[in-house]
């Protein structure tokens, strides 16, 4: 019916009173390096395990390469595996873990000795074959169940939160290995993950979900710079909210009131609610001690309360003058330190002026 | 402070234990001089005399042979049960737990004697074999039923021992099939292993300290079974234990009885140095 | 069109096969059919038949009035009461030295005090026979309780190493900061043992003292070599009348003693889950 490699269709998976996923729809194309998104519980490991065959869903249907996979037992599909604790059999040796998956199907002895030496050349482990996994590192080991995964040439490889297990710089390391790697084999990627920076970085397309749901599948930029609802807005990035009451609308044009920035006008083509919800990204606020001499831009005034220093960019936390009845507003900013004497040139106290475009600024529905 | 802690229980030890066995193991190298006095001499008789008398050899490969099967068959009954036990979650797991362990803290003696009243020609397993032959109309071509003689035999022993020994055996293959993660099982089969497969290649290897453990668990009880061949096995399956205490009390030859039980107990200190053997080559290879 | 065939089990719901399910249902039926008839026939209204004949209790009083059934009955519990306190203390002892200190040959001392436990029951049994038949005198021809002391000793020799072992697992739980806090906010050693660590460890040492007594109620083959020509204690009784026979009266006795011992081993599950027992 369709090109898709993946094709999950309304699935739902209930564990008792629970909705761990709620009734799911993704295509994912041949080649795509997909990920799935979305903080703890959100049941992405749920569908990744429903993919590789470990739950079965409770209503829906999921598609590999066009055919149906419900009645399909994990060891006939067509789909492997790397997971979160990498499973690498502790009483195999290396070499022996990654022959074990062609073994098991009966493949001939020579093929897999070939097979088996060019996957751990692949993933640089070919010195260390004959070692046992527990005189592995924790990078070496993940190597492993890599190779271990290609070697049975899956039509998609399922990732379960692959680099969590691993400190900073080796995890920067292998984002950039992964992907590499995805492009070098053209399998599809399917990686589970609750670090965004993985999955901007890496990902062709995200789905980002939330208790069950997907709340928007999209391209990183897209993801970023258009998210589909206040949850994607937050989740992904910084953003500062602003709720406010629909005023006015014609031909695209937008009048929103809000407490903070009082009447705010903004283009916007899409359907909006009554309730909608304002949001800026703090890179996008500019900041300036005088007043800013901008036409058509919104702006506002207060004080700068905290201050963080990166070293590349710094980030403020500036409390509005115009309190609401809750309190002071705090608005997050994010300042390039594109010369050296910009670290000096604020500083905890000082009164600026906050201003941005319209154009910067997103309507999201709750 | 450590002297207070450490005398009680160390004094115990040695006066009631330690000494009660090297009163037995002295003797073991004595010779019967009289009806009541044995004198140490130092001689190694009475060993020759257990291994090289082919009765007493035979005894001693007999209790060897049925203890190793009976063995065998406990980790057969067994493994499934704790295989289960390990999967079920919550409430359950309690109870199937508590249902292997509660046999432990039934006397022995009353959970043979019960095995006896099961077994015997006129017990429940006649019974039930009486019924279904007359309900099959067996009777009419066969004539009347004959019980078997379940008792008194090399059977009723291995049976009784499997039956007595089994809970020993559940709780060490349940200890490591809980702690067996259960995404290499997941691995296996995603890599296309069946659940044949799966087993036999990842599971048993996986958990095979459980294995050890829960064999030297109970092969080493079987081996000195004494009450269990008394009741069941009566004077045509006899094992050592029965040999050992025939020695104290009918026929008061302490020497003698005395090199078979540290025979018993040289085979006991040889499979716990194997466990820890075995015990120290695997954690080189756990992570 | 996948709903047909739509597999309600995940590869890895073993608990849900029912094959492993009846299987695991016929062991446990294996293991619990001979006690559970043999608790059903001491009510039988009959002597020799297996047939089912009414209810009656009189072969528990028939049991009750057999004056040395009764008389072995008080003495092992004499014997058990008596144990289960020596070796509560002993084993409390020992768990505390090696969780406490280090000292040289530890791991050969830790290695004696689990011999009572791996030693052949048939190894002890005689061992004991041979040691207090060179005692002369001891204990035999003493008044009652002190007959039994042998049989008392030799119980808590084998009792008191489990304590130890059951104390020292809930030990190793113990967050030593805790004992660190305790001295920091001006506790003695005293105090601090009396307050924190004790309270602890309580569980533990309850679950050890029932552990004792169960094992002191269970024992035969240590009990049946020590005890003298003029020693009657509970399992010896019951071995020579079953030797003639299986009489309803042994299964009442019989009955008797399990239900003690599986109110003390649910009382002492209550302190400990089996969980920690199967892991030791």
């Amino acid at each position: 019916m369709s090109e898709s490699i993946i094709s999950i269709r309304n699935v739902t998976k209930t564990f008792g009173a629970v909705r761990a996923v709620n009734d799911v729809s993704i295509d994912i194309q041949a080649n795509e390096f997909f990920a799935l998104l979305g903080p703890s519980g959100c049941g992405k490991t749920t569908l990744l395990r429903m993919i590789a065959g470990f739950t079965n869903p409770s209503a829906g249907q999921i598609l590999i390469d066009g055919q149906d996979m419900v009645a399909v037992p994990p060891n006939k599909r067509p789909v492997n595996m790397v997971f979160q604790s990498y499973a690498v059999f502790p009483h195999m040796s290396v070499e022996q873990n990654v022959a074990y998956g062609l073994q098991v199907v009966g493949t001939p002895a020579a093929e897999i000795s070939t097979r088996v030496a060019n996957a751990l050349e692949r993933v640089g482990l070919d010195e260390l074959r004959t070692r046992m996994p527990g005189q592995l590192s924790g990078g070496q080991r993940q190597r492993v169940a890599l190779a271990r995964a290609l070697v049975k040439q899956p039509k998609v490889l399922l990732l379960d939160e692959p680099l969590s297990a691993l400190d900073a710089k080796l995890r920067e390391q292998m984002q950039f290995e992964l992907s590499q790697l995805q492009q070098d084999v053209g399998v599809t990627f399917i990686i589970v993950t609750h670090d965004q920076d993985e999955a901007l970085s890496m990902a062709d397309r995200i789905a980002v979900m939330q208790d069950g749901n997907v709340d928007q599948i999209a391209e990183p930029g897209a993801l970023y710079e258009k998210p589909a609802n206040r949850f994607v807005a937050d989740f992904i990035g910084k953003v500062n909210l602003f709720d406010g009451e629909v005023s006015g609308t014609q031909a695209g044009k937008l009048t929103v009131e809000t407490a903070v920035l009082g009447k705010v006008h903004l283009t916007h083509d899409g359907e909006a609610q009554h309730q909608v919800c304002l949001a800026i990204r703090p890179e996008k606020i500019r900041i300036s001690k005088t007043k800013p001499d901008v036409e058509g831009h919104i702006t506002t005034r207060g004080r700068i309360t905290d201050w963080a220093y990166y070293g590349d960019c710094s980030h403020m936390f500036v409390e509005t003058e115009n309190a609401t009845q809750s309190g002071a507003v705090r608005l997050g900013v994010v300042i390039q330190n594109d010369t050296r004497d910009a670290v000096d040139a604020l500083d905890i106290g000082d009164d600026v002026h906050l201003f941005w475009s319209p154009d910067d600024m997103l309507v999201l529905n709750d | 402070m450590f002297w207070f802690l450490a005398a009680p229980g160390t004094f115990w030890l040695v006066v009631f234990f330690l000494a009660p066995l090297a009163i037995v193991w002295a003797l073991s190298f004595g010779e019967q001089t009289s009806l009541v006095d044995t004198e140490i001499t130092g001689t190694l008789e009475n060993y020759v005399r257990a291994v090289g008398t082919p009765v007493y050899l035979q005894i001693i490969w007999k209790s060897l042979w049925i203890s190793a099967i009976a063995t065998f068959l406990c980790l057969v009954v067994a493994y499934p049960v704790a295989f289960l036990i390990s999967f079920v979650r919550g409430r359950w797991k309690m109870l199937l737990l508590v249902a292997v362990i509660l046999p432990f803290w039934i006397n022995l003696l009353i959970r043979t004697y019960a095995l006896l009243a099961v077994f015997r020609t006129r017990g429940f397993v006649n019974f039930g074999f009486e019924w279904i032959y007359n309900t099959l109309w067996l009777d009419t071509i066969f004539g009347r039923f004959q019980p078997l003689e379940l008792l008194y035999n090399n059977f009723s022993v291995t049976a009784g021992l499997v039956y007595v020994f089994m809970p020993f055996m559940v709780l060490p293959l349940y200890a490591s099939i809980e702690r067996l993660d259960k995404s290499y099982l997941e691995a296996s089969l995603d890599l296309g292993a069946s659940q044949t497969r799966t087993f036999f290649r990842i599971t048993v290897p996986l958990t095979m300290p459980g294995i050890v453990s829960g064999i030297i668990l109970v092969f080493i009880p079987m081996l000195g079974a004494f009450l269990i061949p008394d009741l069941l096995g009566g004077t045509n399956a006899q094992m050592i234990g029965n040999v050992i205490e025939r020695q104290f009390k009918a026929a008061n030859d302490y020497p003698f009885g005395a090199a078979l039980s540290f025979l018993l107990m040289y085979a006991t200190f040889g499979a716990l140095a194997l466990r820890a053997f075995m015990a120290g080559r695997k954690s080189g290879m756990e992570i | 069109m996948g709903v047909f065939k739509r597999a309600s089990q995940g590869p890895l719901d073993y608990h849900r096969r029912l094959w492993l399910r009846l299987y695991v249902g016929l062991t446990f039926l294996a293991i619990y059919a001979p006690i559970i008839t043999l608790i059903i026939f001491s009510f039988n209204d009959s002597r020799r038949n297996i047939v089912w004949r009414g209810f009656t209790t009189k072969y528990y009083w028939k049991a009750w009035n057999n004056d040395s059934l009764f008389e072995a009955f008080v003495n092992s519990l004499t014997i058990a009461s008596v144990s289960t306190i020596v070796s509560t203390i002993l084993g409390t002892m020992v768990a505390l030295l090696l969780w406490r200190f280090r000292f040289p040959l530890k791991s050969a001392y830790e290695g004696l005090m689990a011999l009572p436990i791996v030693v052949p029951e048939i190894c002890m049994g005689v061992a004991m026979l041979a040691f207090f038949s060179r005692v002369t005198g001891f204990p035999t021809g003493w008044i009652w309780p002190f007959n039994l002391s042998a049989i008392t000793a030799a119980h808590i020799a084998f009792s008191f190493p489990f304590v130890a072992i059951v104390v020292r697992s809930r030990l190793a739980g113990f967050n030593r900061e805790l004992e660190e806090a305790s001295k920091d906010l001006g506790a003695s050693e005293w105090q601090t043992f009396w307050k924190v660590i004790f309270p602890f460890m309580k569980p533990g040492v309850i679950a050890g003292a029932l552990l004792a007594f169960t094992l002191s109620l269970d024992d035969f083959v240590v009990t049946f070599f020590t005890s003298g020509p003029d020693t009657l204690t509970f399992p010896v009784k019951v071995y020579s009348m079953v030797r003639f026979s299986v009489t309803p009266e042994v299964n009442a006795a019989s009955t008797v003693l399990v239900a003690i011992t599986i109110i003390v081993t649910i009382i002492a599950m209550r302190f400990q889950s089996p969980e920690k027992m199967a892991r030791g």
